[in-house]
C-alpha cells in the first residue's frame, strides 16, 4: 500500500515504513535509547530527503521516548532533578548545533562531518561498553555481582565546585559536568540528527556513576524535551518535518517499543550493554567503511538551502 | 480526476474527430494534381492536455498524462511518407540546484567540486514519434534545447564563459541521476496517429513530479526542420489532506512543529494505555 508523503513529495511504502518504526522501537525499547541514530540512516537508505529524514526522525523519537519514559516513570527510575540539569544544558547545546548545522550545510561537507561524528562517537562509545560489558560479565561469572557500583571510588569530576545533590540518583556532584554532558549532547543531537541517548547513557554511567536503575528513565525524559526542541525548530527554520512519515514510524516504533522493553527485562544489565555496545559498533562500522569505498555516483544534487 | 480525465479525453476526440473530417474534404483531389504542391508551410498544429491541472492526493504514485494534437492542411505526400515529427514534452518547474562530487582524499571520499545551476528543470518526460536523432540534426535540437542530452540547465543571459568541459562533466551528471531516479524521461515511438491528423502521445510522470507550473511544449518537424510550435501550460497541485498539510507546514511553521509534537507525545500515550502490561 502506498502514500504519498505531503512534505517529502514522495511516494513510500506503508509497510515498510511502520515495520522500520517497528524494529527500531523494539531496540530503543529494550536499551532505552530514542532511536534515531538508526532511524536517520534507514530513512535515507530508502530514498526520503536527508533534511526531512534528520527532522522527521526528531519527532518520532518523542513518542517512544514518551512511551518509555512513562514506563520508568511507573517504577520511579528517574531522576526528574538531573533531568533537568542535564535538559538546561542540553538545549543550549542544541541551540549551537542548529547553527553549525547550517553553517556545514552551506559548504556541502554536513554529510561528511555527520558521518565523521558518528564513526567518532559509535565507536567510541560502542567499543568502551563493549570492553566494560565483558568485563562485567567476567566477574559475575566469577561469582561476584554484575554490577559492581563503587560509591567509595571517586575521580576528577567529583572534586568540581558548584555541587548540587541528586536525590533519586544518589549522587552529589557538581553541576558544570553535568551541565557540560548535556551541552556536549544537545550540540551533536543537532548535527547528528539524533537524541543523543546512546551517548547520554554511558556518559552518565561511567562519568557520573549514576546508577543504572535511574539512567534509562533519566535519559529518555531528557531526549523528549531535546527532540521536541528540534522538532519544532526544524519545523519552524527548515518546514522539514513530515507529520505523515513521523505518524507512520510512531506508529511502528511505539507497538516495537513494547515488546522491547518486554526482552529487555528479562536480560542482565550487563548483557543489555553488551548487545547495544555490538549495535552501536556495527552502526559505526558501516558508516565508516561507506567514506571509504568508491561510491557508485560519485555526483550528487542538492537544492540550495534558502537563507 | 480518472472520470474527468476520461471525458475530458473523449470530448476532445470527439472535437478533433471533427476537424479532421473536415480537413480531410478536399484531400482525395489533392494527390490527383499531377504538379507538385506548392503549399507551404500552411500546416496548422495545436496540442490539448486532457486536463490543465493534476491533484497530488495521498494515494499517488505518478501517472500518465496524455496529451492530444491536432495537426492539419498537412502535405499529403509528406504525411505519407511519414516525414512529419512530432516531439512532445513537459518540462517541471525550474529551480537553482548545486552539484557536488565526491573525490578520494587520502582514502576519504568527500565532496571536493560543486557547480550551481540557476534554473534546472526539476522533471523533464519526453515523448517523440521517433529516436530525436532521427528526427533532426543535433545541431537544431541543441538549438532548442530538445532532449535530456540538450536540457538547458542555466538561464544567465550575460553570464561569463563558464569552463566547457567542467560544466558539462557535473551537467551530465545532474542529467544521469535524474534520468535514473525517472524525474527525466524520454522515450520514442510513445505518439501515435488516431487519425491522419490527430495524434495523441502519453508522457509517465514520476511518483516525485515536482508541484507548480509545468509547461507542455510540442514541436512539429518537416523533413528534419522545425516549422510548427505549441505550448500549453499544467499546474501540479497537492490536494485534500496532502495539501492542508502543507499549506500548515510553510505558513505556520512553528505551529507546525508543535503540533507534530502533540501528535508524538498523544500516540506515545496512546501506545502505553493499549499496550499495558507492567
Amino acid at each position: 500500500m502506498n502514500l504519498y508523503l505531503p512534505i517529502a513529495e514522495l511516494s513510500v511504502n506503508v509497510f515498510v515504513i511502520i515495520g522500520m518504526g517497528a524494529a527500531v522501537g523494539f531496540l530503543s525499547g529494550m536499551f532505552g535509547v530514542g532511536g534515531g541514530f538508526l532511524i536517520t540512516p534507514l530513512l535515507i537508505f530508502y530514498n526520503i530527503p536527508p533534511a526531512v529524514a534528520v527532522a522527521t526522525g526528531a519527532n518520532q523519537v518523542i513518542a517512544s521516548s514518551f512511551s518509555g519514559a512513562l514506563a520508568y516513570y511507573k517504577r520511579r527510575a528517574i531522576d526528574f532533578r538531573l533531568g533537568s540539569v542535564l535538559l538546561a544544558g542540553g538545549l543550549a547545546g542544541s541551540s549551537v548545533g542548529v547553527w553549525v548545522f547550517s553553517a556545514l550545510r552551506r559548504i556541502g561537507q554536513l554529510d561528511l562531518v555527520v558521518s565523521i561524528t558518528y564513526v567518532v562517537f559509535l565507536g567510541g562509545v560502542g567499543g568502551l561498553m563493549l570492553v566494560e560489558s565483558i568485563q562485567s560479565m567476567r566477574r559475575s561469572k566469577n561469582g561476584g555481582p554484575g554490577d559492581v557500583r563503587r560509591p567509595g571510588k571517586h575521580n576528577w569530576i567529583h572534586g568540581l565546585p558548584l555541587k548540587m545533590r541528586f536525590h533519586a540518583s544518589k549522587l552529589y556532584i557538581s553541576v558544570i559536568p553535568v551541565l557540560g554532558l548535556g551541552f556536549l549532547i544537545g550540540m551533536l543531537a543537532a548535527v547528528m540528527g539524533v537524541g543523543g541517548g546512546f551517548i547520554m547513557i554511558p556518559a552518565m554511567i561511567y562519568l557520573l556513576r549514576v546508577p543504572t536503575n535511574v539512567v534509562i528513565g533519566t535519559s529518555l525524559f531528557q531526549i523528549i524535551f531535546t527532540a521536541a526542541a528540534t522538532t519544532i525548530l526544524q519545523a519552524g527554520t527548515n518546514m522539514t518535518i513530515d507529520m505523515v512519515l513521523a505518524f507512520l514510524l510512531m506508529v511502528g516504533g511505539v507497538v516495537g517499543a513494547q515488546f522491547g522493553a518486554q526482552a529487555g527485562r528479562k536480560l542482565r544489565g550487563d548483557q543489555l550493554r553488551l548487545l547495544l555496545a555490538l549495535l552501536v559498533l556495527g552502526v559505526g562500522a558501516r558508516l565508516g567503511f561507506e567514506l571509504f569505498i568508491p561510491p557508485d555516483e560519485p555526483f550528487s544534487i542538492t537544492r540550495p538551502v534558502a537563507l | 480526476m480518472k472520470r474527468g480525465f476520461l471525458l475530458g479525453a473523449a470530448t476532445a476526440l470527439a472535437v478533433l474527430a471533427v476537424s479532421g473530417a473536415l480537413a480531410q474534404v478536399p484531400a482525395p483531389n489533392a494527390p490527383a494534381a499531377p504538379v507538385a504542391p506548392v503549399v507551404n508551410n500552411t500546416e496548422t498544429f495545436e496540442i490539448g492536455l486532457s486536463t490543465d491541472r493534476i491533484g497530488i492526493d495521498s494515494a499517488f504514485t505518478g501517472t500518465r498524462l496524455v496529451i492530444f494534437g491536432a495537426l492539419d492542411n498537412v502535405d499529403s505526400r509528406i504525411l505519407r511518407e511519414q516525414r512529419y515529427d512530432i516531439v512532445v514534452v513537459l518540462v517541471g518547474p525550474r529551480r537553482p540546484v548545486v552539484v557536488r562530487e565526491k573525490e578520494s582524499f587520502f582514502g576519504l571520499w568527500l565532496n571536493r567540486g560543486s557547480e550551481a545551476f540557476n534554473a534546472a528543470p526539476m522533471s523533464y518526460a519526453l515523448a517523440s514519434s521517433r529516436p530525436l536523432g532521427d528526427i533532426a540534426p543535433g545541431i537544431v535540437l541543441e538549438r532548442l534545447g530538445l532532449g535530456i542530452d540538450n536540457l538547458r540547465l542555466q538561464i544567465d543571459p550575460d553570464g561569463e564563459e563558464v569552463d566547457r568541459t567542467n560544466r558539462d562533466r557535473y551537467a551530465e551528471a545532474l542529467r544521469r541521476v535524474n534520468r535514473s531516479t525517472g524525474l527525466y524521461n524520454q522515450s520514442s515511438g510513445t505518439i501515435e496517429f488516431v487519425s491522419s491528423t490527430l495524434f495523441r502521445a502519453e508522457l509517465s510522470l514520476p511518483a516525485d513530479l515536482p508541484t507548480g507550473q509545468h509547461t507542455a511544449r510540442a514541436f512539429l518537424f518537416r523533413q528534419g526542420a522545425l516549422i510548427r510550435e505549441d505550448s500549453e501550460t499544467l499546474f501540479v497541485v497537492k490536494t485534500g489532506f496532502e495539501s492542508v498539510l502543507s499549506t500548515f507546514a510553510l505558513r505556520q511553521g512553528y505551529l507546525y512543529g508543535v503540533a507534530a509534537v502533540l501528535l508524538a507525545i498523544v500516540t506515545g500515550w496512546f501506545g502505553r494505555i493499549i499496550f499495558k502490561r507492567d
